[in-house]
């Protein structure tokens, strides 16, 4: 079986690789790229640990063939900070402790990102819905939530 | 403590390894790699229950890209009739949870593996294995197991006399229950049933081994304790302790999942055979099919109490399924179940019940759930008969310090009965339920024993005045930051200052699993221990460049100064200059502990839980939640808090929807986690939580353990609650839609 050449962007870096065509966006980001910040947590679309972005939209990595990815924009957990400069969010979890194991918390991310840049000022429910497909055991979503929406209210802010 | 500053105990601190995993570069164990490396994959039974007669894998060894594989003749056998005890584990039923030995005890049980050039490969290999079975009868629940006619899981299992699925029983009794039933103005008494649920960590169990040609082993791997994976691999293959070296990745999430292992034996053979670094990584799938949940269980409980309320007596019976092979946890069931009650008559009896299911792991504060959920649910229904406040019934009959214990201790100084007053006094128990919306409250306690045990740490000065301090658990909820926090208070420097590594079993001592809620407790009793081994050597150093009595040399703010005018003026040396001038008096500064700690004593917390019930759909909505809890002391609050928060929601999800779903060939139906439907953030509202802080005399920051507690009372928080909003007593968990919507049936039915 020959490999598919695929020529993408990923965090704003042209990209090329050769994948089996069977194979997934998140196994092709974890195995042959080197970019392990996406997990597996069950590769059925449940859990949300392998969150990217494709062009923009939220997508679970496990469920995307990495042959799709030809063309179009990828965004993963690893291009979020700019250099040493953390996104607001990263910066809000850290201080409001909105993680325990992490081991969600790339997919985590990614999707509240995702939310802010479509909806900059979502409520508790909004916030819990959108992030529905995000699971994390360890946290109860409680400081989660938070830091999404304290982080929401000082972009707003500040983009004022 | 008291003299302390408190600078960075009690301060919600950025955790040290935090940027490292809100920026994906922290490493769990499926994200390492190394050169050359294959992947292993394992083959499972597709019976419930079966004699494997053979194996034979010369096909699967033909195919091209395979490199090794192994069976259970590869593992160490540990025969049946010799105990082989590690921690709480045996190695008997260790062996043959990692390889199917005589049979087969579970759909998905492992019965061999293959490490191939790729996954593919490994995958295609192990369909090629041969595998003769003579399927059996199988009992996958607990009553099937305990029938006459039962399947007999292990031939050589007998229990009084005869063969049996009955493992073993523990029990626990204090005065006498009859007499005290007798006593009683009332009696409650009911029959409930919990489900085996999964500890639902994120990460699959995986685990990377590479061999050197001398036979030097590398394990990364995800677990609980890189000591117990170390013990446990030389154990299942042979090899000693001294050439393996267990490197503890990041983990992510155990809940007492990841106190045994599954993998690393295995892949450790398939390094061994291969000479080639071999990753192995489970399924969703696997996980749910093969990695043990805790017990579900069953219970008979009864409750006497005089019309005061003070109560006369409590007996519970109870039967825990323990999957495959022995080991339910027991202990906790039969010992948490009275623990928070001063009462003069108890009497616990658990049995230990074998099954056609995967074998159960420890979860969060393990059997305790279990034992508490009828208790509590009882205790409800006592307090309505007696027309008392379900606080205050638990109030009347509350364990403080100097009771003695149903199961054996009498308390020192705890915070249980603070726990149940703040709970009375809380804005949330006072709120109003709209009664015309099916809206409910309830309330439980609960308690775990907590542990301490064998912890190791080393504390170093680096050349230019910063520490490193390294211990030997896995962090799986933010321990470095609390750890950091212990380091930089007692040092008096900044946090920022304290590194805080989880060093591997090469590089510290001996370190018992993480788990028991045992982590910050011990472990900062040893790096406190070693903090103080420091300041002494700083002080030393001070007193040697001074020229006077070191004792004449005090530590203050982050600086040697002279204890006093007597000892001479002499300006005070920073860490930093004394670290530069360490070879001045000896050389390096730093300074070990490693300690069997003792002293971890109980917790106690109290739930208090609203619902909304939809009595078209069936669906149970927790609307407000609220933990109250006695921390002893909180060393970094954000972090308590998630253990309470994090409990409380395990707990829910536990009340509510998780259960296994198995088919008649017994194979479970539901091991996604479409249809395992564990909490999401879209089913929950904000967890409140309410800190207690009595701090243990018996610990010097006065930790008490945090983790387990939470997750005890909430089972029975939320069905109490479900029966304030609807009239119906729910005795079995959990109360997914289609249990209410029966329940509601059967009540209108009733009154029709």
């Amino acid at each position: 079986m020959s490999k598919i050449h695929v020529t993408t962007t990923i965090n704003g870096e042209p990209e090329e690789f050769l994948c089996d065509p069977a194979e997934t966006m998140l196994d092709v980001l974890r195995n042959r790229l080197g970019l392990t910040g996406a997990k597996e947590g069950c590769a059925t679309g449940d859990c949300g640990a392998c969150s990217i972005t494709l062009d923009g939209t939220l997508v679970c990595s496990c469920l995307m063939l990495a042959a799709e990815a030809e063309g179009h924009e990828i965004g993963t957990i690893e291009g979020m900070a700019d250099g040493e400069t953390l996104h607001p969010l990263q910066q809000k979890f850290l201080e409001m402790a909105a993680l325990q194991c992490g081991i969600c918390t790339p997919g985590v991310l990614i999707a509240a990102k995702a939310l802010l840049e479509e909806n900059p000022d979502p409520t508790e429910t909004e916030v819990r819905f959108w992030l529905a497909g995000n699971l994390c055991r360890c946290t109860g979503y409680d400081k989660i939530i938070r830091a999404v929406m304290d982080t929401a209210a000082e972009m707003r802010e500040a983009a004022q | 403590m008291n003299e302390m500053s408190n600078k960075w105990i009690g301060k919600r601190t950025i955790r040290p390894d935090g940027v490292d995993k809100v920026t994906g570069r922290a490493t769990f164990a499926a994200d390492t790699t190394m050169p050359g490396m294959i992947w292993g994959k394992v083959l499972r039974s597709p019976h419930a229950h079966a004699i494997i007669k053979s194996i034979d894998t010369s096909r699967a060894e033909a195919l091209p890209g395979v490199k090794a594989i192994v069976t259970a003749a590869d593992i160490v056998d540990f025969p049946v009739d010799t105990p082989h005890p590690l921690g709480i584990q045996d190695m008997r039923w260790m062996c043959r949870n990692v390889m199917a030995r005589e049979r087969a005890l579970w759909h998905g049980h492992a019965v061999a593996g293959v490490a191939a050039t790729t996954e593919a490969i490994a995958e295609e290999a192990c369909a090629l294995i041969e595998v003769e079975y003579e399927a059996l009868p199988h009992a996958v629940e607990i009553d099937d197991a305990l029938a006459d006619d039962a399947p007999i899981l292990h031939p050589w299992m007998e229990f009084e006399g005869k063969p049996s699925n009955i493992a073993g029983k523990l029990e626990h009794t204090k005065g006498d229950v009859e007499a005290g039933f007798a006593e009683a103005d009332v009696i409650v008494e009911g029959e409930f049933t919990t489900r085996p649920v999964h500890q639902g960590y994120i990460e699959p169990h995986a685990c990377l081994v590479s061999t050197a040609a001398d036979g030097k082993m590398t394990i990364w791997s995800s677990s609980q304790g890189q000591f117990m994976v170390r013990a446990m691999t030389a154990l299942l293959t042979g090899i000693p302790q001294s050439n393996i070296r267990a490197i503890p990745a990041e983990i992510g999430g155990g809940f007492g999942g990841k106190t045994i292992i599954y993998l690393e034996p295995l892949a450790a053979v398939l390094s061994k055979k291969s000479g080639r670094p071999v990753k192995m990584a489970m399924t969703r799938e696997e996980v749910m099919r093969a990695s043990g949940p805790t017990s579900g269980s069953k219970s008979k409980i009864r409750i006497g109490a005089r019309k005061d309320g003070s109560i006369t007596a409590i007996e519970g019976l109870y039967w825990l399924q323990a999957g495959g092979l022995p080991g339910a946890p027991v202990r906790g069931a039969v010992g948490c179940a009275l623990a928070p009650y001063d009462i003069p008559n108890g009497h616990t009896l658990g049995y230990d019940v074998v099954s056609n299911r995967s074998k159960v792991a420890a979860y969060r504060a393990p059997g305790a759930p279990i034992g508490a959920f009828g208790v509590e649910c009882l205790l409800d229904e006592l307090a309505e008969k007696l027309e008392m406040d379900p606080l205050d019934l638990r109030l009347k009959n509350a364990a403080k310090e100097g009771t003695q214990a149903v199961h054996g201790p009498t308390y020192p100084l705890m915070g249980y009965v603070e726990s149940l007053e703040a709970a009375k006094v809380h804005d949330h128990y006072k709120a109003p339920l709209d009664r015309t919306k099916f809206q409910g409250r309830g309330v439980a306690s609960g308690f775990w024993f907590n542990a301490g045990g064998e912890s190791s740490a080393q504390v170093n000065i680096t050349e230019d005045g910063n520490v490193v301090v390294t211990t030997g658990h896995p962090d799986i909820g933010g321990s470095r930051a609390g750890i950091a926090n212990i380091c930089a208070e007692l040092l008096g420097i900044d946090y920022n200052r304290v590194s805080v590594l989880i060093g591997d079993t090469a590089t510290i001592g001996f370190s018992n699993l993480t788990g028991g809620s045992r982590v910050l407790f011990a472990s900062s009793i040893v790096v406190t221990e070693s903090t103080r081994k420091v300041i002494r050597t700083l002080c030393e150093l001070a007193a040697k460049i001074w020229d006077i009595d070191p004792d004449a040399v005090i530590w203050e703010d982050g600086e040697a100064r002279p204890a006093g005018d007597n000892a001479g003026q002499f300006d005070p040396l920073s860490l930093e200059e004394l670290a530069s001038r360490a070879n001045e008096s000896g050389g390096p500064i730093g300074a070990g502990t490693q300690l069997n700690t003792t002293g971890a004593e109980g917790g106690f917390g109290t739930h208090i839980c609203d619902v909304e019930v939809d009595t078209e759909l069936g669906i149970v909505r927790v609307l407000r939640y609220t933990v109250l809890m006695d921390v002893g002391r909180a060393i970094h609050p954000a972090y308590v808090e998630g253990q309470m928060q994090g409990g409380a929601v395990q707990a829910i999800g536990w009340a509510l929807n998780e259960e296994y779903v198995y088919d008649k060939d017994g194979k479970v139906d539901n091991a996604s986690f479409l249809d395992y439907r564990m909490p999401v953030a879209s089913d929950l509202p904000m967890i409140d939580t309410y800190i207690i802080e009595v701090p243990n005399p018996k610990h010097p920051q006065g930790v008490r353990g945090v983790g387990e507690v939470p997750l005890v009372p909430g089972l029975s928080a939320v069905r109490n609650a479900v029966y304030d909003a609807l009239g119906i007593r729910f005795n079995d968990l959990p109360l997914s839609p289609p249990r209410v919507l029966a329940g509601l049936g059967e009540m209108k039915q009733a009154a029709e």
